[in-house]
């Protein structure tokens, strides 16, 4: 299981990485929200998906599953979700004020 | 165990939601905000005097003991930021109050100044790793706002990048997290620092080190992650771009030093040496682009590497002598370029720009605000008796000391270059030919140096009592290289 986690960690920062580096600006956020989900995901594999009972206090079994890499990928989850939509309203805003959404043209010239 | 240690994080965020409440009465927003840093400055000058009295204060947050909760923790070094966090917060604020225009107030530039508080004094507090990360986050959010807030064409071009860009470090930041609890099954910070010696993989224990490494380095502007600082700190207004300039950066600082102090000293040979090597072209790269610029903005937001290159050198090197001279520069920079970047706004609103060429004559019309800018500038560039000589003068010892010679040959350059380009400032903006028209020039500034004058005092406070001071940071520098106090008084063993 943890190999199959591996492996798409992987593809997802390989996508990631390759929208990145193209020149459309939709495309970057979306590289950028694939690759803090290959993020999460890596978090969560880390930790060892162990198959246990439910981390109560008082159960009786044999071990438990690890509670804690579920309470920092919903963290961190919710925290990416708020900032890629600030992402997408600023890229919107920046569409509408500059008329493109070309990386190329947003370079600006030189230090002006 | 004790509850004064969350105040500086508290205070400001409660405030910072009251304030969204009555984001239509700015007259009201300016007062509440205003008592509140004060308030602020009060409490964490408290705190700082309290732990150095008894001792680093911790707090477990919901009573969980400490390697399974959420702690928080009061040690030397972080209270010593909590002040001039709260220092430069007052300053900037009560600057802002002047020059801040009415649309920026409506779209919640307060709240979001104090979130950005919050977010700072969280991380200088935490004592665990993901928290860390959340507080960084809830700095980086409120940034993201008041960068872009006033949303001008060259604002929003440039702060797209500068999200980007921060997104990206965090999303390193997240891998880093789950590699090294991968590694060591903990995100206590000082139960982190007794597995980290425990465990036998070296190796990989540099890489993690070196990711962590290259996160802050993206956050504190570190050679070669320092693109995207000069273009967005430029955007927004001199109240804004000073907070950013003053304080921001230094947050990447705070976590490199205190990470590779705490955790990551388990190969020095190693990381240090990385550390340093970065120093020495953080330093002359940053200096290199102060000196090609002609523009009052540009030149100090150039600055900034540089003098963030003095910092990690201080790391690097590794000694007390080093460290302390790096925690006596981290202080002296915050409050030196917070003014610098102020007197840039005061400029600006006197003369209607922020080009070299286009100003002049300064000098003559308003000789006090010229005066009090030539002290801060020749006390970046590190002129004696003032607080920057002493801090160079610290490190380049120390520097002497280890057999640097490299390091200390660059550091000296750097500071020429940087007396080159703050005179270049004096020279065109305050000397020579008045370029002011007349209605210009009969403007007044008493109210704009209101905020400045203190932050300049501070400065040649810090370099006339520099004994005190510096054997302040000398202690803060044996706390940061003795690990075992900060670890006993988190896992109280």
């Amino acid at each position: 299981m943890e190999i199959l986690m591996s492996i798409t960690v992987g593809v997802l920062f390989m996508v990631g990485t390759y929208l990145i580096l193209t020149k459309s600006l939709l495309r970057v956020i979306l590289g950028l929200m694939l690759l803090s989900h290959g993020a999460h995901l890596l978090l969560l594999t880390m930790a060892g998906l162990k198959r246990g009972a439910p981390p109560l206090l008082g159960q009786e079994a044999p071990f438990y599953a690890d509670p804690l890499p579920q309470a920092l990928i919903l963290t961190a989850i919710v925290i990416s979700f708020g900032v890629t939509a600030f992402l997408l309203v600023l890229a919107y805003r920046t569409y509408k004020e500059h008329k493109t959404d070309d990386l190329d043209k947003l370079r600006g010239t030189g230090d002006e | 165990m004790n509850n004064l240690v969350i105040l500086p994080i508290l205070i400001p965020f409660i405030i910072g939601t009251v304030l969204i409440l009555f984001a239509k009465y700015h007259t009201l927003q300016r007062v509440i905000s205003g008592i509140t840093v004060f308030a602020l400055l009060g409490i964490s000058i408290y705190l700082a005097i309290f732990v150095y009295q008894e001792g680093i204060l911790t707090l477990e947050l919901g009573d969980w003991p400490a390697p399974f909760g959420i702690i928080l923790v009061a040690d030397m070094f972080a209270t010593m930021m909590v002040i001039l966090s709260s220092i430069v917060g007052l300053v900037c604020l009560f600057f802002a109050f002047q020059t801040i225009s009415s649309e920026r107030e409506k779209f919640f530039f307060y709240p979001f100044y104090f979130f950005l508080l919050t977010g700072v004094n969280g991380a200088f507090l935490t004592g665990d790793l993901f928290n860390l990360f959340v507080f960084f986050e809830v700095m980086l959010i409120a940034s993201y706002i008041l960068i872009v807030i006033g949303g001008t064409k060259y604002q929003l071009r440039e702060s797209l990048k500068y999200v980007a860009i921060n997104i990206f470090a965090s999303i390193l930041f997240i891998v880093g997290v789950a590699y090294i609890y991968a590694a060591t099954g903990t995100l206590n910070m000082a139960d982190l620092a007794v597995k980290v010696a425990l465990l036998e993989q070296q190796g990989v224990l540099n890489v993690i080190a070196i990711l962590f490494l290259i996160v802050f380095a993206m956050k504190g502007a570190l050679f070669p992650l320092y693109f995207w600082l000069p273009r967005s700190y430029y955007g927004p207004p001199a109240a804004i771009a000073a907070l950013f300039g003053g304080l921001l950066t230094k947050v990447g600082m705070y976590a490199i030093i205190r990470m590779f102090t705490l955790i990551f000293n388990h190969d020095p040979g190693f990381t240090h040496t990385v550390i340093l090597i970065l120093a020495g072209l953080t330093m002359f790269f940053g200096v290199l682009g102060a000196v090609s610029q002609f523009d009052f903005k540009r030149i100090l937001s150039y600055h900034i590497i540089s003098q963030v290159g003095y910092m990690v050198m201080g790391l690097g090197i590794f000694t007390p002598l080093a460290i302390a001279g790096a925690i006596y520069y981290i202080a002296h920079h915050i409050i030196v370029k917070a003014a610098l970047f102020l007197f840039a706004g005061a400029t600006q609103k006197l003369t209607g720009t922020t080009n070299l060429k286009e100003m002049g004559g300064i000098l003559k019309t308003h000789p006090l605000l010229s005066w009090l800018f030539f002290i801060s500038a020749i006390s970046l560039a590190g002129i004696p008796p003032l607080s920057g000589f002493f801090s160079k003068f610290a490190l380049i010892l120390a520097g002497f000391q280890e057999e640097r010679y490299i390091i200390v040959t660059v550091a000296l350059i750097v500071g020429l270059l940087t007396l080159f380009s703050m005179l270049k400032i004096f020279i065109y903006a305050f000397w020579g030919e008045q370029k002011m028209t007349e209605k210009q020039a009969k403007q007044k500034v008493g109210k704009l140096l209101l905020p400045i004058v203190p932050l300049v005092i501070l400065t040649v406070v810090l370099g006339f009592f520099a004994e005190p001071i510096f054997s302040y940071s000398l202690e803060v520098a044996e706390e940061l290289l003795d690990p075992s106090i900060y670890i006993n008084s988190v896992l109280k063993e």
